[in-house]
């Protein structure tokens, strides 16, 4: 037990609080509000709209994709082994992100990629001459998508094995339809979990590093990618605008963890 | 009985669009792997063998797994006692120690080492300079939330009370209960969480390389912004790897669900 807080002060808050203490120093070492407040300066500014926008984007879409898998996988009539299939997929594909992914998918839509040749020469429309790039914010997002999607699946199929089929049949036998057993059952009961995925998959798509790098090289302004130039040297002027850019990025996290807690609790009560 | 229900076609299009959209890029990325480096023509193996014969893959894949092994190690020493302990004596510390678990999740990865760089720079050469030292210290937090999960849902499925005061009243101390009696009990949890852990470590990109260590990841983006071609292959063996491990949580796994189902009788 000693050992183990001993650790965690050690490598986790000791690391935690330089960052949230460096934020608001200035290079001689005073108390500065300085470093924050050019959080809110460009390329900074940019930078946090774009990773707030890509995080929503793939959250919802993630979300949203990954719940109507689940729930086709899960539903009565669909095969049991499907659903054994892709939950063992879901735990490869979800931690199949960073470098390898970006290689994978500059192999499928890159310039020279197999499906973006497919489609110059089979169909004659070659989407980079139409606006696509895979280095933006477009791109990233359906590259980020192969890993939401999965986590959604993992994290929402509990809840909808606790959708019991009482409740459906229920609802049918007193004339339900389809679409009154979600407006007025199922998504209400589900919406703890949807949310708390939400949030999830949000902070999951704010912290990723490798992907959006391993894809562009840091052409791309994400706050990650940002702070990886401070670290990397490439950027020397102020030491602590790292931190404070570090620091940014936790009171996000940590809003997200604030939010995610109680719906955690509220929607495992339906969970067995 | 109900007669057994057929598959919906609402159904059928999406688990369709998403095996497309989950296969396509796999399959491409083989299609590549295959194709010539000088002819961008197929058919070859001339990409996997050139990963293979190239003695920096097998350099950083071996730091890589030493690392993994080197972190797993770690956590269990640190993990099992203090799960074990709180279990038995302390439960109302156990979210304490799960909210503790939960914070590398707003710690990200990009934050910490932010933290870590700063915090131990000026440290020894043997610790600051080398991956055995720095870099494992920030994947055993890394690994905290997995093995800490793992361990707590193998701990909840045992009797600890019965199975450590029958060890005690055998004469065993504490040392010998829980390497001989409560380890055993938990074994299927730890492996669970070890080759997530494995996983994890082995495609871990941010730290490794903002802290400039030549790790298996940092390799492979070395060939992916320099070769297009042998990218493709590594890319292929890399998920391999991740199948693999994966593949043997899940099998640790069902391990678990029998026992528990056993001690249920």
């Amino acid at each position: 037990m000693v050992p183990f807080l001993a650790y965690a002060a050690a490598f986790l808050l000791l690391p935690a609080a330089n960052v949230m203490v460096g934020a608001f120093q200035s290079k001689d070492g005073g108390f500065t509000l300085e470093n924050v407040r050019a959080l809110f300066d460009e390329p900074y500014r940019t930078a946090f709209k774009n990773s707030i926008e890509v995080s929503l984007v793939t959250a919802f879409l993630g979300g949203l994709f990954g719940f109507l898998i689940a729930y086709s996988a899960i539903r009565d009539g669909t095969p049991k082994f499907i659903r054994t299939g892709l939950t063992t997929f879901s735990g490869v594909a979800a931690n199949f992100a960073g470098i390898p992914l970006a290689a994978a998918f500059i192999a499928t839509l890159g310039i020279l990629g197999v499906v973006t040749q497919f489609m110059a020469t089979h169909l004659n429309w070659n989407p980079w001459d139409h606006g696509f790039s895979l280095f933006t914010k477009t791109g990233i997002e359906v590259v980020y998508l192969y890993f939401q999607i999965p986590l959604m699946i993992l994290v929402i199929a509990p809840a909808i094995d606790g959708l019991r089929r009482e409740w459906r049949e229920a609802a049918s036998s007193l004339g339900a339809s389809g679409w009154q057993f979600w407006r007025h059952v199922g998504v209400p009961i589900l919406m703890p979990s949807l949310l708390s995925a939400f949030v999830l998959l949000f902070g999951n798509s704010f912290a990723a590093y490798a992907t959006a790098y391993g894809l562009t090289s840091g052409s791309i302004g994400l706050v990650p990618i940002q702070i990886g130039f401070f670290l990397s040297g490439d950027v020397f002027d102020n030491p602590h605008l790292g931190q404070a850019l570090a620091f940014g990025m936790f009171v996000v996290l940590g809003l997200m963890m604030l939010v995610y807690l109680p719906l955690q609790r509220v929607s495992s009560r339906w969970v067995k | 009985m109900t007669p057994r229900k057929r598959i919906a076609p609402s159904a059928v299009i999406w688990l369709l669009l998403g095996a497309a959209y989950f296969l396509i890029p796999l399959l491409s990325t083989l299609i590549m792997s295959l194709r010539s480096d000088q002819t961008a023509r197929c058919c070859t193996a001339a990409n996997y063998s050139y990963i293979l014969h190239d003695p920096e893959f097998w350099r950083t894949i071996r730091l890589s797994f030493v690392i993994a092994l080197e972190t797993i190690v770690i956590t269990l020493v640190l993990m099992v006692p203090t799960v074990y302990w709180v279990h038995l004596k302390v439960p109302r510390l156990r979210p304490v120690i799960g909210f503790l678990a939960l914070i590398p999740f707003v710690i990200a990865p990009i934050i910490l080492v932010v933290g870590l760089l700063d915090v131990y720079r000026g440290t020894p050469q043997w610790f600051y300079g080398e991956p055995y030292g720095f870099l494992v210290a920030a994947y055993v937090i890394l690994a905290f939330p997995y093995m800490y999960f793992s361990l707590d849902n193998g701990f909840r499925a045992i009797d600890l009370q019965t199975l450590t005061e029958a060890s005690q009243s055998l004469g065993a101390g504490w040392i010998t209960t829980l390497w001989r009696v409560i380890l055993p009990n938990i074994r299927a949890a730890a492996l669970a969480g070890s080759f997530l852990t494995l996983a994890i470590v082995m495609g871990e990109y941010t730290i490794a390389s903002l802290s400039q260590f030549n790790v298996f990841s940092v390799y492979v983006q070395y060939i992916n912004q320099n070769k297009s071609y042998p990218a493709a292959a590594i890319t292929l063996l890399s998920f391999g790897i991740t199948w693999v491990a994966m593949l043997a949580l899940a099998f640790a796994g069902r391990g678990r669900r029998t026992a528990t189902g056993e001690g249920a009788h």
